[in-house]
């Protein structure tokens, strides 16, 4: 058998910790992969999430390419992030079981309703402004109503803006790990971005965050 | 792309604003940009609305799995880890289903044979069902198989006498295999098919020589 290689590039003590890790476990001490991967466990529920739109499907999925990782770490070699491999093989598992369950057409019907992304996306919300502080982050109605606001997005902006925003893959990444090109991420990432601005300053007036400490009358953008 | 000399629009502005947010402009259509925002408050509000999403949504709180998640899929990886740490040895493992797949599979091959073996039976011992129940056959003493009036191969003519096949068969005689061969011939056939039936055949052919020579013809 060869030896595993692998490119130290992740500089600190985490970066160091998870190479060791890495290449223990391809080296054969296989008890250390939920360790290895316990960081990113989050993360790779929520890419298959954002694919699936199901929470049962999406855990299944994650532990399944959570498998698939571990069958083939010895494959992987730390040119890329490990998260990023991670993500990929998540984001592979989730598509390949979408269009297993043929729900693909159903989504592109969703997707043209929509309109097509090539056109142009007006924002509709343009009043005074103020940055949201991320302290509001830790009620969990708040996320709860971000979360929701981002499952109204359709299928392929919402995808590409998991991957990218959430998920913190690059642009190029988003493109490889969803097979489409560099533009139509961009594309489908400003969409993605502007609608949820648009959301989010609707929720505003809801009083999604009525108990963060704004000024009365000012909204947050 | 736009100039840094150019005025933008703010249709400009929004088409460019999600890679001036990723800081992905190159540096004349940043100060342009950077100029519009100072002068168009709609735009500011874009600007910013924009940056609440990505910087809330890029939250690490905003990945959230549902309970137990964690230690189901731990769970799920230490099983696989431990079938996968026994490698070669874990064949071993496998061997106890396989032989009891063998024992039951074997044991079903046997039953089979015991029930189904026809092909290794002699005419004599078959029961006879398609022969007429009505039909008019002759049994003699000192044999136990039944023939149609006539048939050379019977036994003791002298003590032969005439019973209905169905009385026969249910007094343990067997069909002759040369007067009733028909009907023994159409059963094998019907059941085993032809080849089944040509190696009965030539076996009870065997057999049946040997009655006729036991027979004293």
């Amino acid at each position: 058998m060869s030896e595993p290689s692998v490119v130290l590039n992740n500089p600190g003590q985490a970066g160091a910790r998870e190479q060791d890790l890495i290449l223990s476990v391809q080296r054969g001490q296989h008890e250390l992969f939920y360790e290895l991967v316990r960081p990113y466990e989050r993360r790779v529920y929520a890419a298959a999430l954002a694919i699936l739109r199901n929470e049962h499907d999406a855990e299944d999925a994650a532990q399944e390419a959570m498998l698939k990782a571990f069958a083939n770490i010895r494959q992987f070699r730390a040119e890329a992030r490990f998260s990023t491999w991670l993500i990929q093989i998540t984001v592979n598992e989730a598509l390949m079981r979408r269009r297993r369950e043929r729900t693909v057409v159903m989504e592109r019907l969703d997707g043209h309703r929509s309109g097509e992304e090539e056109s142009e996306y007006a924002p509709r919300d343009f009043a005074d402004w103020r940055e949201i502080p991320s302290e509001a982050l830790e009620r969990k109605e708040v996320r709860q109503r971000l979360a929701e606001a981002l499952g109204t997005l359709d299928r392929k902006y919402r995808e590409v803006f998991v991957l990218r925003d959430m998920e913190h893959l690059n642009i190029q990444e988003t493109a490889e790990a969803l097979g489409i090109t560099v533009a139509s991420v961009k594309t489908r990432l400003l969409r993605a971005r502007l609608m949820l601005r648009d959301l989010l300053a609707a929720g505003w007036e809801q009083g999604w965050f009525s108990r963060l400490p704004f000024e009365k009358g000012n909204k947050p953008w | 792309m736009v100039g840094n000399q150019r005025m933008l629009n703010c249709e400009q502005v929004w088409s460019e604003i999600s890679n001036y947010v990723d800081g992905d402009v190159e540096a004349g259509l940043r100060t342009a940009m950077d100029e519009h925002f100072r002068t168009c408050a709609r735009c500011a509000s874009v600007l910013a609305g924009t940056r609440n999403v990505v910087r809330l949504y890029g939250d690490e709180r905003m990945l959230e799995a549902p309970a137990g998640f964690g230690q189901r899929l731990e769970k799920r990886l230490a099983r696989n880890a431990a079938g996968s740490r026994r490698g070669w040895s874990s064949w071993s493992a496998w061997l106890v289903p396989v032989a009891a797949l063998v024992l039951i599979a074997g044991g079903l091959l046997l039953t089979n044979s015991l029930t189904h073996g026809r092909v290794f039976k002699s005419y004599h011992a078959e029961p006879g069902n398609h022969i007429p129940p009505d039909l008019v056959v002759v049994v003699s003493d000192g044999s136990k198989i039944f023939h149609v009036a006539g048939c050379p191969f019977i036994r003791d003519k002298a003590s032969e006498r005439t019973i209905t096949a169905k009385e026969a068969m249910r007094d343990g005689y067997v069909p002759c295999t040369r007067c009733l061969r028909q009907y023994l011939k159409t059963e094998l056939r019907k059941q085993d098919g032809a080849e089944v039936a040509d190696s009965a055949r030539a076996e009870a052919d065997e057999d049946e020589d040997e009655v006729f020579t036991t027979a004293g013809h």
